[in-house]
């Protein structure tokens, strides 16, 4: 499946293999020590543990101390700065905004991207066509893309409301933007615009790979279009699947720009999520105490789903 | 009729069918940024019009891609400048700290090798939105608050995983007998990972730097809380000090977005082939 096979060179295995040969293959197949490895995976490793696992571990320390709004350090509170996040009336509210927010955006985008790659999959004039229009949102910043749509959503000035109201679906035109739940609605219809191309492209690439022989098969067995979907067509994208929902997962619900733009004007914190939450908090009240707080308990529903996805739908088999 | 002939010898009819889905599905997809684009040829009076007009009604104000640069809400051309800094070097950064591990991992048998893959896989779970306040704290203390440099790093250190990854798959598709008999001749490690196995692999890296880039490029939460200074600030957290101003400049909102835009997808339609096959290998295995 790699696209590597132009690698098949006139190198045959055994041409009366001489014997140094044989003991330098030996020496560089089995282990080596982790010191001969340093050279090439040290910058790797530096950049990892540097900006990664320092700032994860940082941010842990900062979440049990109590940090003044210029950022000096008062000492250590314990786990005060968690009991004041879990005894925040606003926590409710945005967990579940949270919750909605992944589930609604990361089931249509994979939905809808079943069916796409499925479409585009099938030979037709233009294809090539089609499938470069459906990569403009995956190449247009997510920003620009969202601002696009602020804009059109205006009930003044937006060119979509206006086309829903001279369309007639609509009488006349909604301020999208203004209300708390309709801004969130808008923010997922355009997670799932963004997210659709990279996730068709995953699933395309998935359905590429597969054998047609075993769609010939199903043929010959008198399989129905759907019988053979289910039954043959999506066990085999079982891979592309799991890979494309867990960076869509991990991307939604990190997700940042999407709402701050959409939902970032309306007052109090019926938009917000978790997400959302942390930046108000870091940003506007600088309590850099609470907001490590807050984001220790994201870090920690991040960790946790990768954990159970990991472990139910084992994406990576090897490694 | 010739052109309506596919490989699959579908009827007339189906065909015909799909290529209209395919207008609409491309109509959907597009629409939005011709949208974006026939804003940004507007006038500042028009784009605030109630009710708005489909299309420009003084005529396309190409102007405005000349009078963008200088508006008071923040310095486009700055902006420009820190996005294509920031992701041109983290890109770099991250190819050529991948290239060998991924290379080496592949390759290679050591002590520790799970242990860095695990790390690599976990920090691909990772994105600077969860660390954002541990970043900044870091940052400040380091000294790199308000610096290009900050994000540059930031930017290269979670992108990496996914690079790793992508080229581990790629490199560990090349046989091992190319690399022998490159040794054979006599070329050290380096050199046959330069000359032998990267013209192998570069679909591989063709996938990782179109990711890394695009990534980089939409940055958006590290930058918000790193970088203060307008001026150092890329295009993705400026612009979002347009929305919800009083009388919001609209046209040059979305002219700047026009100009940001339209390289990456030319660079995504260039490598539209490669891409299929880079993510075949990167997410199907």
């Amino acid at each position: 499946m790699s696209t590597t096979a132009p690698a098949r060179t006139g190198v045959a295995d055994p041409p009366g293999p001489p014997k140094p040969r044989r003991s330098k293959r030996r020496t560089s197949a089995e282990g080596s020590s982790f010191r001969s490895a340093l050279p090439w995976i040290s910058p790797a490793l530096v950049l990892i543990l540097v900006i990664v696992v320092f700032p994860a571990g940082y941010m842990i320390y900062n979440s049990t101390r109590k940090i003044s709004q210029i950022g000096t350090d008062l000492g250590s509170v314990g786990l005060a700065n968690f009991s004041q996040v879990f005894s925040d009336p606003n926590i409710p509210r945005i967990m579940l905004n949270s919750v909605l927010w992944v589930v609604v955006v990361v089931f249509f985008t994979v939905l809808i991207s079943l069916g796409l790659a499925q479409f585009l999959s099938k030979p037709f004039p233009g294809r090539t066509l089609v499938r470069m229009a459906v990569i403009v949102p995956w190449a247009a910043s997510v920003v620009m893309t969202t601002t696009l749509f602020y804009y059109s959503m205006d009930p003044n000035y937006g060119i979509f409301n206006k086309f829903l109201t001279d369309t007639g679906l609509l009488d006349s035109s909604y301020g999208f933007t203004q209300h708390a739940s309709s801004a969130l609605m808008v923010a997922m219809a355009v997670a799932v615009f963004v997210s659709i191309p990279f996730t068709t492209y995953t699933i395309l690439a998935g359905i590429q790979a597969i054998p047609g022989d075993t769609l010939e098969a199903a043929k010959v067995d008198g399989a129905g279009r759907w019988r053979t979907y289910f039954l043959v067509v999506l066990p085999q994208l079982r891979g592309a699947l799991a890979v494309s929902v867990l960076i869509n997962i991990i991307n939604v619900f990190n997700n940042l720009p999407i709402l701050k733009v959409m939902t970032g004007s309306i007052p109090g914190y019926d938009a917000d999520t978790l997400m959302t939450y942390i930046f108000k908090v870091l940003q506007f009240d600088r309590q850099i105490d609470i907001a490590s707080a807050l984001s220790v308990v994201n870090f920690g529903i991040v960790v946790v789903i990768v954990a159970i996805y990991v472990w139910a739908v084992k994406p990576m088999k090897e490694v | 009729m010739a052109l309506l002939t596919t490989e699959d010898h579908a009827s007339r009819r189906v065909v015909v069918g799909r290529m209209t889905v395919g207008l609409i599905v491309a109509a959907i997809f597009l629409i939005p940024y011709a949208v974006m684009f026939i804003g940004s040829l507007k006038t500042r009076s028009e784009i605030l019009s109630v009710p708005p007009d489909y299309l420009p009604r003084d005529g396309a104000q190409w102007s405005n891609y000349l009078t963008m640069w200088d508006t008071p809400e923040t310095p486009v051309a700055y902006n420009l400048i820190s996005t294509v800094v920031i992701a041109v070097a983290a890109t770099l950064l991250v190819l050529l700290v991948a290239m060998p591990a991924a290379y080496y991992s592949a390759r290679f048998k050591y002590r520790g090798k799970m242990a860095f893959m695990f790390l690599v896989i976990v920090t691909q779970m990772l994105q600077p939105a969860i660390l954002t306040v541990g970043l900044f704290k870091e940052m400040l203390v380091f000294n790199l608050y308000d610096t290009w440099l900050a994000m540059i790093l930031i930017n290269a250190a979670f992108n990496l995983a996914f690079a790793v990854w992508i080229m581990h798959t790629f490199f560990a598709g090349v046989p091992k007998e190319v690399d022998e008999a490159a040794q054979l001749d006599g070329a050290g490690k380096l050199r046959v990972l330069f000359t032998v196995n990267l013209p192998l692999v570069w679909p591989g890296i063709v996938t990782a730097l179109i990711f890394t880039f695009v990534a980089c490029w939409n940055e958006f939460a590290a930058s918000l809380v790193i970088l203060s200074t307008a001026e150092n600030q890329p295009l993705s957290v400026a612009l979002t000090r347009f929305v919800g101003q009083y009388s919001t400049a609209w046209q040059y909102v979305f002219g700047v977005s026009i100009v940001a835009i339209l390289p990456v997808i030319i660079l995504f339609m260039l490598i539209e082939k490669r891409l299929i096959g880079g993510l075949a290998a990167g997410a199907t295995k």
